[in-house]
C-alpha cells in the first residue's frame, strides 16, 4: 500500500482516536449531542490538526528537545484561534453550538499527541497525510456517536426529524457515556472477528497503546 | 458404601439458604404490595408488573446467549428486578417503556458489570432513574380514571408557601394519615400503601432475609432531619420567631412538626425504598456498622433531595448514590478480626 493511503487507513480505520486510541474524550462525550456538532467539531479539529502537523514538521528540526510542548501549544493555539474567529464569522450557529469546545481544541490530547508521536518525526508531506488520516477518523467517531444520540435521544438525524418517542436520556451527559461504551465494545468485537479470521486489524503500535512493557522501538534513540 | 466417604474440603457445613431462595422470599413478600397496586389502580397495573418482569427475564437470557455464558435467570433476580421497577412506576405508563426500563435495568445497570453480586448501583433503581431522565412527563403522569388529583407528596411540595404558614391551628389539610396509611391515593403502583409494605417488610425480617438495620437508619435519621429541619420543622428560624411573639402555641408546634414526619414517611416512595431497595444485597454494605452507616446516608439524601430539591421525591436518587459509597463505607467499618491487635501506623 501507498505510504500515504497507509496513513488515512491507519488515521480512520487501525489508530481510531476514538474507538481506539480513545483519545479527545471532553469534546467526544461533550459536543456530540447530534450528529451536525459531531461532524462540525471533528471538521474542525482536522483542519487544526492537518496544519498544525505540517507546521510542526517543517520547525520539527528548529525546535529544542526541552521546550517542544509549549512550542507546540503556541502553534496550535495560533491555529484554534484562527479556526474560532473563521467559524464566528461564517458559521455562527455551529459556533455557538459548540461553545467552548472550539476555544478548548488547543489542549485536545489528538492533537499533541500526533505532534509528540508523528509530526516531530516525520517529514511535511507524510505529517499531513497523518493529520488528515487522524482528523477524519475523529470526525467519523464523533459523527456517529452523535448521530446514535440523536436518533435516540432527539427522534432526527441531522436535524431531519423522525417523529418517534425520543429517549432523552441520551442528549444528556449520561447517554454520551453509554453510546460511546456500546460503540467501542462493538469496534473491540469486529477487531476479536478479524483476528478469528485469520485477518487481523493490526493493533494500534507506538508510544500512544502505553504497551511500554511490549514495546519495540526505541523512542529515545528515535529522537536523537 | 462409598458415598459415605465423599471427601470435600471445608466448608463442611452449609446454610440452606440460596440466592433462589432468598429471591422467593423477596417476590413473596412484594406480593402483598403488588395485589394492592393492581386492586387499587386497576386491570393495566398487572399488565405493567407482568411486562416488565418479562422484559426484565428475556432479556437476561438473551443477553446469557449471546455472551454463551450459563442462563442465570433461574436465581430468580431478575423477576425481583423487574417487580421493584414495575412496582415504581406509575400505572400510566405506556407499556414500551416499561419494557425498556426492564432491558436497561437488566442489560446495562446488571450483566454488563458482570450480572449479580458485581452491580454497583440497585438495577431497578438504576432503571427507574433511567425512564425518569429520559420520560419525565410521562414517569409523572399520575392521573388515573381513579385519581385525577396530584399525589400527596406533590401536594406536600406545591403548597410548602400556603400549607406551612405555622397558622395557629398546625393541621395538615391535605393528608388524611388512616388513609395514607392504607394507600387508596395516586402515585406509583407499589408505593400507595405503607400497610402492605410494611406486611411484606415484616416477612422479610421474619425469614431473615433482611435486617432492620438498613431501614430503621434510613427512616430513623429521615424522620429525625425532618422533625426539626424540615418545612415544618422544630427547629427552624421563623419557629422561634413565632414561638416568641406567641403566634403559635408549642404544643400546635409540635403537632405539626409530627404529623409533617408522618406524613412524608407514609407517602412517596420512601417506605418502599427503605426495606426492598435499599436493603439490596449486591448494592449494600456487609459489615454491621457499614449498613447502619449507609442507612443514615440514605435518610439525609432523602431528606435533601425532598426538602430542598426542586423535585417532589428523591428516594430513588438518594438510595443509587449511597450505592455509590458502599465501597467506601465497607473500607472504613471493616471490623477488626478476633485477636488481631491494631498496629500503629509509624510516622509518616
Amino acid at each position: 500500500m501507498n505510504k500515504y493511503l497507509e496513513r488515512l487507513f491507519n488515521g480512520i480505520i487501525k489508530e481510531n482516536p476514538t474507538f481506539v486510541l480513545m483519545l479527545g474524550m471532553c469534546p467526544t462525550l461533550a459536543v456530540t449531542t447530534n450528529a451536525v456538532n459531531g461532524l462540525g467539531m471533528g471538521l474542525s479539529t482536522t483542519v487544526v490538526l492537518v496544519f498544525a502537523n505540517i507546521i510542526i514538521s517543517i520547525f520539527r528540526k528548529k525546535i529544542p528537545d526541552g521546550v517542544r510542548i509549549p512550542a507546540f501549544i503556541v502553534i496550535v493555539a495560533s491555529l484554534v484561534t484562527i479556526v474560532e474567529f473563521l467559524m464566528k464569522a461564517y458559521l455562527q450557529a455551529l459556533s455557538e453550538a459548540l461553545g467552548v469546545y472550539i476555544p478548548l481544541i488547543v489542549v485536545n490530547c489528538l492533537i499533541l499527541g500526533r505532534a509528540e508521536s508523528f509530526a516531530s518525526k516525520n517529514g511535511p508531506v507524510d505529517s499531513m497525510f497523518d493529520g488528515i488520516g487522524m482528523g477524519l477518523g475523529f470526525t467519523a467517531g464523533l459523527t456517529i456517536i452523535g448521530a446514535v444520540r440523536e436518533l435516540l435521544g432527539a427522534a432526527s438525524i441531522f436535524g431531519v426529524s423522525l417523529g418517534y418517542t425520543p429517549i432523552s436520556v441520551f442528549k444528556a451527559a449520561p447517554g454520551a457515556f453509554i453510546v460511546l461504551g456500546v460503540l467501542v465494545a462493538i469496534m473491540n468485537i469486529i477487531r476479536k472477528k478479524m483476528d478469528e479470521k485469520g485477518k487481523p486489524l493490526a493493533k494500534p503500535s507506538g508510544c500512544l497503546t502505553g504497551d511500554c512493557a511490549n514495546c519495540t522501538s526505541k523512542c529515545a534513540d528515535e529522537k536523537k | 458404601m462409598s458415598e459415605l466417604f465423599h471427601v470435600s474440603s471445608a466448608p463442611h457445613v452449609r446454610a440452606k439458604t440460596s440466592t433462589q431462595n432468598v429471591m422467593l422470599w423477596v417476590i413473596i413478600a412484594m406480593i402483598p404490595t403488588a395485589v394492592f397496586g393492581i386492586w387499587n389502580f386497576g386491570f393495566r397495573a398487572l399488565l405493567l408488573i407482568v411486562a416488565t418482569v418479562l422484559s426484565c427475564v428475556v432479556s437476561e437470557t438473551v443477553f446469557n446467549l449471546i455472551v454463551k455464558k450459563k442462563n442465570t435467570i433461574g436465581d430468580l433476580s431478575a423477576v425481583v428486578t423487574g417487580m421493584i421497577l414495575a412496582l415504581n412506576m406509575p400505572v400510566t405508563l405506556p407499556v414500551w417503556m416499561a419494557v425498556l426500563g426492564g432491558v436497561f435495568s437488566i442489560v446495562v445497570v446488571k450483566m454488563l458489570f458482570g450480572g449479580l453480586g458485581q452491580n454497583f448501583m440497585n438495577p431497578a433503581l438504576a432503571g427507574r432513574c433511567f425512564l425518569l431522565l429520559s420520560f419525565t412527563s410521562e414517569m409523572n403522569n399520575f392521573v388515573t380514571d381513579a385519581y385525577s388529583g396530584a399525589t400527596p407528596l406533590a401536594q406536600l411540595s406545591a403548597q410548602k408557601g400556603i400549607l406551612f404558614t405555622y397558622a395557629t391551628d398546625a393541621k395538615l389539610d391535605v393528608t388524611d394519615i388512616p388513609n395514607l396509611f392504607i394507600g387508596a391515593h395516586g402515585g406509583t403502583i407499589g408505593e400507595t400503601s405503607a400497610l402492605c409494605l410494611l406486611i411484606g417488610a415484616a416477612i422479610l425480617v421474619a425469614t431473615k432475609v433482611i435486617s432492620v438495620r438498613i431501614p430503621f437508619a434510613y427512616l430513623g435519621t429521615f424522620s429525625v432531619l425532618m422533625l426539626f429541619f424540615g418545612t415544618r420543622g422544630v427547629a427552624t428560624g421563623e419557629v422561634a420567631e413565632k414561638l416568641a411573639s406567641g403566634a403559635i402555641t408549642f404544643d400546635a408546634l409540635l403537632t405539626g412538626a409530627l404529623t409533617f414526619v408522618l406524613v412524608h414517611l407514609l407517602s412517596g416512595g420512601i417506605m418502599f425504598g427503605a426495606f426492598f431497595m435499599a436493603t439490596d444485597y449486591a448494592t449494600s454494605p456487609i459489615t454491621k456498622k457499614g449498613q447502619i452507616l449507609f442507612g443514615i446516608c440514605c435518610g439525609v439524601l432523602t431528606f435533601l433531595f425532598r426538602n430542598i430539591g426542586a423535585a417532589p421525591e428523591g428516594v430513588s436518587y438518594a438510595i443509587i448514590l449511597s450505592n455509590l459509597l458502599v465501597p467506601l463505607i465497607e473500607k472504613i467499618t471493616v471490623p477488626r478480626a478476633f485477636g488481631v491487635v491494631k498496629v500503629k501506623k509509624e510516622g509518616k
